[in-house]
Order: C-alpha cells, then structure tokens, then sequence
C-alpha cells in the first residue's frame, strides 16, 4: 500500500518550551483528515512521549510520520547517546532522567511503556554513541 | 437532533469597514471577509464574544431578548446571574438588587447563584461517582461545550452531565410560579439575565439536553440603566428574596465553581486562549490521573468578563468578594431529584473541521493545501479575508475562495499581464 501522505518534523533540544509541537501538529492535521477519535488519542499521546524523550534525552532528531489507508507510522530518529539496555528501559517506572527534567514532572519512566501501551507494533534499534530509532505503526 | 447550529454572535453590516481585525482572533477562525464584510460560518462559531470584544467599529453584535417580551405573559420571573451582583458598587445586601430587578416589571426572582448551589452538590456525587470520567471537565460555559463538541472528541466523555445552573434556576422557578400561581406554564415567561451571547445559545440550542425551560435572554448591560435607578429606590426597604450563599454567587468568577466542589484535586483555566491550551494537553494526557476536575471559562477572569456585561472583569471579581462577605456558605435548599438535573441526551462529536468525509479524499485534500501554500509567501497579512495564508488554502481547496484573493498573487499576475501586453505592443 502506498503512503499517500508524509510529515516530516525536525526536533530541537534548545527549546524545551517547543517539545509537542510536532505531536500537536499531527494531531491537527488527523483531526482535519477525519481519523477516528481513538486512533488520534493514540497517536498523540505516543508521539508526544517519544517526542519528549528526544528533547530529554538525546539531542533532537527528526520526526517523520507517514500515513496510508492501513496504518499510522512514526518513525522517530535521534542522534543522542542510545540505549543501553532497551528491555530495561521499557520497564515501567525505569528512568534515568536527572533531578531538573524530575523537578519538571518528567522522569517517572512511563514515557516507554505509554508507548507500547497506544501503539500497534513498535520497534527499537539503537547504537551507543550514534542514537536511536523508534518505529510505531498504529493501524487504522 | 437537528445539524443546523445556530449561533449568536451577528454582523451589523452597514458598520463592518472589512478591516480584517476579528478574522485574526477568532479562536476556531470562523471568520472571513469577504466583498469587504466579515462572513461568520455558523457552525464553527462557538460564540465566544472575541470578534465583538475586538471589533474598532462595533459592528458584531449578539442576538438577545429585550425586557418589553414580558407584555407577551401573565406572570414573569427573572433570573440573575451571579456575575450580576459584580456589577454593582458597594452593594452591601444582595436583597436591593433582587428588589431592583423585580421593580424593573418582573413579578418575581430566583437567583441562579441559588441553582448553583444545588449543581454544586450534584456535581461532587457525580465526580465522586465516576472516578473513570476523571478529570471532569465543567459545562457551565456553553462556549466550552461547544468547543469540546467540535474540536475535541476525545474529552467529550469528561463532559459534566449536568444541566447549567441558569437552567436548573428555569425548571425550579417555573414550577414554583405554576405552583403559587395556577397558571398555565406557557403564561408564565421565564428571563434570564446573561453574561454572554453563549448562554443566548444554549437557550436556543442546549447541547444535552432537548429544550430549554429559559424563555428569554437579556443582557445584563441592556438592563443596567434601569437596575441602577429602581436599586435607589428600593435601598431603603428591600424586600427579602435571597436564596443563596457565598458558594452560588462564586460560579461568577474563575475558580468560583471548582470551590464549590470542596476538594483541591482541580485545575480553573479562564480566558479562550487558556481554555484552548488546557484542553489540548487534556487530550495528551499531559494531567496527572488523580486530578479530578477542571473548570473552564472562556472569558477572562469567568463570567464576570462577559461582553454583555458593563464593568472590567477584575473591578467586577472585586465587586463580588465584597458582596460575598456578607453571605453564609451556603443556603439551604430542597432535594432535587438527579433526573432534572442530569443531561438527557448524549453529545455527539461534530467534526465540522473535516475535509472530507472519508480518508483519502482528505488525504487529497491536504496535500493540495501543502502545495498551495507554497506559492502564497506566507505573510498571514490577512488582505484576502481568511487570518492565514494556510487557511485561504483551505478555504480554496473547499471551493469558497480562489488564488488571486490573495494580494500577492494577483500583483504578480498583474505584473505578467502588463509585461504580456508591452510584448504584444512592441514597446
Ligand atoms: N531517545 C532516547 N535516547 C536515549 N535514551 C532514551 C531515549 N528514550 C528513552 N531513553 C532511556 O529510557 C529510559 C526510560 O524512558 P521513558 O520514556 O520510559 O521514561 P523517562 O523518559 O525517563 O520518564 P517519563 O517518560 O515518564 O517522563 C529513559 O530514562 C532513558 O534512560
Ligand atoms: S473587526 Fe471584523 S466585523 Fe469589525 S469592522 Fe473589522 S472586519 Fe468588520
Ligand atoms: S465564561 Fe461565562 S460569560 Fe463567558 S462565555 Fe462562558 S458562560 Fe458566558
Ligand atoms: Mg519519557
């Protein structure tokens, strides 16, 4: 099935303030395309979690979601420091967020699991040293 | 239910000048100008009362009774909104103004701050009730409600099911002038004292229910002349008609309805802006899981800032911590069985911000928006009647608006035209 659309997003780390733009514009443009409530909540919350770990922990990166009749997918690429050990990290309430990002109401290590939880698939590839890609489908 | 919605908030098209400055604040841009008069899309409008706060030439207007509909009926009562008494200096005891009200020609009054009162205690056993609804998302404001309806399927299920406390006031002050009066219900005509265009709407539309018990809207600021002298008059030996305490009469400001709840598990955002901002990160789950409420009002500082009412929203929430004081928490009131006040029909969704109704007409739809914005330059300068560059694509792509409204493109097309002719000419 051919993408007949695609949004591409570039994520910034210098501006905390501006961490959910890209979760807030897809949303926008899902709601215009008429995409069922639940799927629109679904990607929200997915995405702007994983939009808040590239802020947070790896130094920006690109966003790109890419939409077909079938399915949702977001591919969220960073070039930060990987992950060392992802089933350690998708473990609910593991974080390794220091005390500001805490002091600011992140860090509780649900950012992950919040993802498997509203996604369909997701996959995980990461390199130390290079980054990390985060691929969710959500279907439609 | 019937689709067609119909708002409040109206053009007077002989002062409109075209000027563009309501297009760029209607929050759900609803607004466009065109052969020079602003155009609202009803079904978008959510009567918010921004375009007439803004408008330099005074020409938006809300739709609204006025006070001789009360020759139409036997036996009248008004209803008092609780950003009323904010009106008002020095007001020491609320019986002048509800005395001053009926003097205007109404036969009795019933205070909404009182309905309040009875919302109030619905609205805790209702939260308390539905931890899986939490946070619960407040429905005084009718503007609020719509929003939710049209911008916000996902929270549509946080809804307060209740009725508003200016309709609680309707149902309970009718029955008591049938009761007291004998008439018949259509000889009795019901007014309520408003705020704002919105609660003008929910009198004609409700959204939750099926008919309004409230026959009449005023505004406030159309009935202040009069109130203040008939106030004068009657200072002196007021009669006794207060039905409510410090609990009601907050519902006028922000933060005034989440008090009543008695709990501090809540979040009161005023102002459409604010409104807006709280209800997106709702949808994100961004709220903690055990905050229980959240007060919305789409006027700064609640109602209180209403474009029907007279005093600045920050002189007026003075106004009514003054009068408060001199109030007990609470009044007493009767039972009320849950069945008058609960919702009897269910919200449904409205996406009028579709492109289309099925996904790859949509799909087609966006990406001719794309490609059309990158030909406008992306001023948002608002000469072709539409806020946005991105919205006259919109507007294009649906079929209400072509290429050339935008100034830029047609200077250019100008400019290739008299090129074209100087060729064809020679010189
Ligand atoms: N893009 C990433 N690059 C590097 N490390 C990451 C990335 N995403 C997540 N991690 C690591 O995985 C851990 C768990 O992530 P998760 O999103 O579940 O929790 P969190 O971000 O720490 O807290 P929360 O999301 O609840 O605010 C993080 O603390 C971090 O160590
Ligand atoms: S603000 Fe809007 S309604 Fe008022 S004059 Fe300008 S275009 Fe017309
Ligand atoms: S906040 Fe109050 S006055 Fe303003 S629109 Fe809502 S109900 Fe009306
Ligand atoms: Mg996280």
């Amino acid at each position: 099935m051919p993408n007949l659309m695609e949004l591409k997003y570039q994520v910034s780390n210098e501006d905390f303030t501006r961490a959910g733009e890209a979760s807030s514009d897809v949303k926008k443009k899902l709601k215009q395309l008429g995409v069922s409530p639940d799927v629109i909540r679904r990607v929200a919350i997915a995405l702007y979690e994983g939009e808040i770990n590239m802020v947070i922990h790896a130094y920006g990166g690109e966003i790109t979601v890419t939409i077909s009749e079938e399915q949702i997918t977001m591919t969220l690429a960073d070039r930060g420091p990987g992950i060392p050990d992802i089933d350690k990290a998708m473990q609910a309430g593991f974080s390794t967020a220091p005390d500001n990002v805490r002091n600011l109401g992140f860090g509780a290590g649900m950012g992950l699991p919040n993802m498997k939880k509203n996604s369909d698939t997701i996959d995980i590839s990461t390199e130390i040293g290079v980054g990390t890609t985060v691929v969710m489908t959500i279907n439609l | 239910m019937d689709n067609s919605y119909d708002n409040s908030v109206y053009l007077l098209e002989n002062q409109c000048k075209g000027c563009t400055n309501c297009i760029k604040h209607c929050p759900t841009q609803a607004i466009r100008v065109r052969n020079n008069k602003a155009v609202i899309t009803k079904n978008k409008c959510i009567d918010c009362g921004e375009c007439i706060r803004i408008c330099p030439h005074h020409a938006k207007k809300a739709k609204r009774d006025f006070i001789d509909a009360i020759k139409q009926y036997k036996y009248t009562v008004a209803l008092p909104a609780p950003s009323l008494y904010a009106q008002v200096n020095h007001l020491d005891d609320v019986n002048i103004i509800l005395t001053g009200i009926k003097k205007l020609g109404f036969d009795d009054v019933f205070e909404v701050s009182a309905a309040a009162e009875i919302i109030s205690e619905k609205s805790r056993e209702y939260i308390a009730e539905n931890r899986d609804k939490w946070p619960v998302i407040s429905t005084a404001c009718p503007t609020v409600v719509r929003l939710v309806q049209v911008r916000f399927p996902n929270l549509v299920d946080n809804l307060l099911p209740l009725i508003t406390p200016a309709e609680l006031a309707a149902k309970l002050a009718r029955q008591i002038a049938m009761d007291e009066t004998g008439l018949k219900s259509e000889e009795i005509g019901i007014f309520f004292l408003s705020p704002c265009p919105s609660k003008v709407t929910a009198a004609k539309n409700p959204i939750g229910y099926e008919k309004s018990d409230i026959d009449h809207v005023l505004a406030i600021k159309d009935i202040y002349p009069a109130l203040i002298s008939a106030m004068t008059e009657v200072a002196a030996n007021p009669e006794d008609l207060v039905r409510s305490g410090k609990i009601g009469i907050s519902w006028g400001i922000t933060g005034g309805e989440a008090a009543g709840l008695l709990s501090d598990s809540y979040v009161a955002a005023d102002g459409i802006g604010n409104v807006i901002s709280v209800l997106e990160d709702l949808e994100d789950d961004k709220f903690n899981k055990d905050l229980e409420f959240i007060e919305l009002n789409a006027c700064n500082g609640g109602c209180v800032g209403g474009v029907m009412t007279v005093e600045n929203p920050f002189a007026a929430k003075a106004k009514l911590q003054h009068i408060r004081k001199y109030l007990p928490v609470t009044a007493p009131h009767d039972e009320v069985d849950d069945d008058k006040t609960t919702w009897t029909s269910d919200v449904e969704y409205e996406p009028v911000f579709e492109l289309a109704d099925n996904l790859k007409e949509s799909m087609a739809k966006m990406a001719q928006i794309d490609a059309l914005c990158e030909e406008f330059p992306g001023l948002d300068c608002g000469c072709c009647g539409a806020p946005t560059c991105k919205a006259l694509a919109e507007d294009i792509v649906r079929g209400v608006a072509k290429k050339r409204d935008c100034i830029h493109i047609l200077r250019e097309y100008i400019n290739k035209l008299s090129d074209d002719i100087s060729i064809i000419s020679g010189d």
